[in-house]
């Protein structure tokens, strides 16, 4: 009884976990109190996370049917707001095959290890001033190392369900998550070495200037890298509807497949949030004492739609195309983008270290001339050299007479 | 070290996503490249050359319909053609042009499935597909004001045209032709200079001019190898001889050239439809034939149009009773799949189903 | 411009010219060719520069119970001309026709299905199966005496 979070405690800086635990503990064991606030937070998570992608899917096919001439779904609830859980509903109802020589242990861990690391990202993303559930020092690497387990199920799937499709998509999508690693990698260490921490907190604090103008390319490498890992158009090779059927999750139905769905477009949602976080300023904005909150939100459904406009707009490119896109065009940009910050921010930090808000305007300056030329310098090497080379077809006004060299 | 591969062989089809229907082709795979095809046939066989020779001459028409149902006009302006072929008719000259007019409709709301898909297939997430559905819903009610069906339409007949065209039909062609203009700006501007969508397809399955010959293809996929070969210019039938129209040809015979020539088809189409409706003139639609048509016995006609998908033939027999003794369907998409061989192996697993695309079949001419 | 069709009486001169006894009848648009011959009435017919027939319009089986007639359509894309030979082979079992499909390639389906539907055999064909209906199905559908 009267169990009280000691201020030294590393979870002492998680209000939330605070709060709940101090109200526990006055009439419960310390235990116990200790056992209710870590289910609270991980509740509180989970349907962050759930709900989190039931309102993308929603978003998604409004906004999909808009830039298609359709209406999208529309029948239940206002503007249709509840077709997801009336999709949900449909696929609990749903039989739950496994397919026959499958191996089953894997094919039933593989929709639980796609949503765990959703969850566990949610969970160091600030939704606004020390509103993160978990502020770890480290959290940029947290992140990385957390969102490439994602590979893991994906490649787990696509071996344990006995069918080649899935196996063609698992093997694409390894390859592209491994690839595009790289480059993301890269450009977030531009980040960091300006906000000079780790901590998404401390991120967002040193945004006086969002990193968006700072380090233009890094954002635009971020996106088409993040977008990659996620198999979004136009790098959805793994789930190729119109080649390889769903990829690698062309075996799995009902709730299996409800949550796999919860994964991709929960991932969506959580990727748009550290992209809001990192390169947006997060919470940052007009009275961001009180509607914190608000300004990330909204910043996090700008990305989202991003990646929605994404999808209506571009066709797929081929497995190579997208190799060589990472390798020959994100990698070296992000390279020469992280050389110009680390030469700015050698040469403008203060004596302390600190970079002001001037210092970071002359480093966007900088950096948005470096992102036009090497955008357009990259851009006309990897060029396809295919399109030079064969002839533009031709519009042919002589009736009846037949133009053929055969020989 | 090296590690041992073996190739993989994956049945596409026939239920997937997009092989156009119930086309099934035994694809052996290594790692991502094709090394061997073999396509299989007959999942929708439903024996139209049998059925043809125990209906009469009219009620063959709607047998015509199920072909290609995506060019249901077409099919039965081939059919009637070789009909009026054998009983030696002529149709009144309004017909020819509402058949001309219906025809090329048909070939716009053909070649944009064609386009939808084709684009589809590389990837875009329905948006060019729907875009080309928007224009094709209304083509298909200008068809169900002419005959009352939108897909399996039924509207000619041999000797003509089976009624003519209701009053309110003029102003609806108007209004889809003026609406259509934007529409397929609007598709262009999203798709004909796209980065992604050329280097998906150019240079990608060239089909040489030789190798489409000698494999009979026919349609835009020859044009797109370079060969300026258009039945409507070579063997006019209906009014072709009275409008004008270019016929676009491709250079390389890739799967860009495949979709450039269809896209531009589309707008030749659009220029024959308008000059069909400035000529078109008032008059009879359909020749007083007798209900029942008996050819002389022993006749045989050979009747061809220019379909969307390429040659479309129908090879009529007469033994002089009321139904024909035998009725030959050159189907373009059966033969134009000749080609597959040389369209996908060596290429990559993305590019079969965006070659197979290009191509355009259509199960029910493939397997009839 | 309508194309020209080559008559039964040219095309039976110049066969007779160049291979001697090929040539079974003619009338005004149709020439017969011996069975055994006609991969080499092909050959020539796409080859000879007068002709120049390379494009394979349609191969057709007609039954007419007693025998039955193989109708070759084809176009000469240069020449701008048409024409059609047919080949009549007797009797309802064990049918042997020479291929075609070395001379013109798109004779590869179109020779399958006769196969398939009419049950005349073309030798010489690599992959002389069954198309539409699967192996093993017992007959020849589209013959008259099929019911």
């Amino acid at each position: 009884m009267n169990c009280q979070l000691a201020s030294d405690s590393v979870l002492y800086a998680n209000g939330l976990y605070r709060v709940v635990y101090n109200v526990a503990g006055s009439f419960l064991p310390c235990w116990l109190a200790y056992l209710i606030a870590g289910l609270v937070i991980i509740f509180i998570l989970v349907n962050a996370v759930l709900l989190g992608a039931a309102v993308i899917t929603w978003g998604e096919r409004r906004v999909l049917g808009r830039f298609q001439n359709r209406v999208g779904p529309n029948r239940w609830g206002p503007f249709g707001m509840f077709q997801p859980i009336a999709d949900l509903l449909k696929l609990l109802t749903k039989e739950d095959l496994r397919p026959q020589g499958s191996d089953r242990i894997v094919f039933a861990l593989v929709p639980i290890l796609m949503v765990a690391p959703l969850i566990l990202l949610t969970a160091v993303i600030p939704f606004a001033k020390n509103a993160a559930l978990a502020s770890l020092n480290v959290g940029v690497l947290y992140i990385l190392a957390v969102s490439s387990v994602s590979s893991v199920a994906i490649f787990m799937a696509g071996w344990s369900s006995n069918n080649r499709y899935a196996m063609f998509g698992a093997a694409r999508a390894v390859a592209v998550l491994i690839s595009y690693e790289v480059p993301v990698v890269l450009s977030l260490l531009g980040v960091v070495m300006v906000a000079a921490s780790m901590s998404l907190g401390s991120i967002v604090e040193a945004q006086a200037l969002p990193f968006i103008l700072v380090m233009p390319m890094a954002f635009l490498v971020f996106l088409a890298g993040m977008s990659a890992e996620l198999n979004r158009s136009p790098f959805d090779v793994a789930e190729a509807e119109s080649e390889i059927i769903a990829g690698y999750h062309t075996e799995y139905s009902g709730v299996r497949f409800a949550l796999i769905q919860a994964a991709e477009f929960g991932g969506v949602g959580v990727v748009a949030a550290i992209a809001a976080v990192l390169f947006l300023g997060g919470w940052s904005g007009p009275w961001s004492e009180y509607l914190g909150w608000l300004w990330f939100l909204l910043k996090t459904g700008v990305v989202v739609f991003l990646f929605i406009w994404f999808r209506a707009t571009y066709p797929r490119l081929r497995i190579d195309q997208i190799m060589a896109f990472s390798w020959k065009f994100l990698l070296p940009l992000s390279m020469i983008n992280l050389a110009a910050v680390t030469l700015e921010v050698f040469f403008l930090r203060g004596d302390d270290g600190s970079l002001t808000t001037a210092d970071l305007g002359i480093m966007a300056a900088i950096n948005i001339v470096v992102t036009v030329v090497s955008v357009i310098v990259f851009g006309n090497l990897i060029r396809d050299r295919v399109t030079l080379r064969t002839r533009q077809p031709q519009q042919v006004a002589v009736p009846g007479v037949p133009t053929i060299e055969v020989s | 070290m090296t590690i041992r591969t073996e190739p993989v062989t994956v049945n596409v089809g026939p239920q997937h996503p997009s092989t156009h229907g119930v086309f099934r082709v035994r694809i052996t795979f290594d790692g991502e490249d094709i090394v061997e095809v073999e396509p299989v046939f007959g999942y929708l066989h439903r024996g139209s050359e049998k059925l043809a020779e125990e209906r009469n001459y009219v009620q063959v028409i709607t047998l015509t319909d199920r072909l290609d149902y995506t060019s249901s006009m077409i099919n039965n302006q081939a059919y009637c053609l070789a009909v009026e072929k054998l009983l030696e008719v002529e149709p009144p000259p309004r017909a020819k042009y509402l058949r001309t007019l219906t025809a090329e409709l048909q070939r716009i709301a053909s070649h944009l499935i064609a386009v939808g898909f084709f684009v589809q297939e590389l990837g875009a997430f329905g948006t060019p597909l729907m875009y080309s559905f928007r224009s094709r819903e209304r083509i298909l009610d200008l068809f169900e004001m002419l005959c009352g069906a939108r897909v399996t339409v039924s509207y000619m007949r041999p000797g003509g045209v089976f009624a003519d065209a209701p009053r309110d039909f003029w102003p609806a062609l108007d209004r889809f032709l003026e609406d259509f203009e934007e529409e397929l700006a609007e598709m262009e501007q999203l798709l004909l200079e796209n980065e992604i969508l050329m280097v998906r397809t150019r240079g990608v399955s060239p089909i040489p001019a030789e190798v489409a010959i000698n494999c009979s293809v026919s349609g835009p996929v020859l044009r797109a190898s370079g060969i300026n070969w258009d039945w409507r210019k070579q063997e006019p039938y209906d009014a072709y001889d009275q409008v004008e129209f270019d016929v676009p040809i491709g250079s390389n015979g890739d799967n860009y050239d495949r979709f450039w020539v269809r896209m531009q088809e589309i707008h030749q189409s659009l220029r024959i439809v308008r000059q069909c409706i400035a000529q078109i003139e008032p008059g009879q639609v359909r020749l007083d034939l007798p209900l029942v048509l008996r050819p002389e016995a022993g006749r045989e006609a050979y009747g061809r149009v220019e379909a969307s998908k390429g040659e479309l033939a129908f090879y009529l027999v007469s033994d002089g009773g009321i139904s024909p003794y035998r009725c030959k369907i050159r189907s373009p998409s059966l033969i134009n799949l000749t080609i597959i061989e040389h369209l996908l192996v060596g290429w990559k697993l993305a590019d079969m189903i965006v070659s197979l695309g290009s191509i355009d079949i259509n199960m029910g001419e493939v397997d009839r | 411009m309508a194309l020209r069709e080559v008559s039964g009486q040219d095309l039976a001169d110049a066969l007779n010219g160049a291979l001697p006894g090929t040539v079974q009848g003619f009338d005004e648009e149709v020439v017969w060719v011996q069975p055994s011959r006609v991969h080499a009435v092909a050959e020539y017919l796409r080859d000879d520069p007068s002709h120049d027939f390379q494009f394979l319009n349609s191969i057709s089986a007609v039954d007419y119970v007693e025998y039955f007639d193989l109708v070759y359509h084809l176009t000469s894309l240069r020449q701008l001309s048409t024409a059609v030979f047919k080949v009549r082979v007797y009797g309802r079992d064990e049918l042997n026709v020479p291929s075609v499909y070395r001379v013109w390639r798109g004779a590869d389906f179109q020779e399958r299905e006769i196969w398939d539907l009419m049950g005349i055999r073309f030798n010489g064909h690599p992959n002389m199966k069954r198309i539409m209906l699967w192996e093993g199905f017992e007959g020849h559908p589209l013959r008259k005496d099929f019911l």
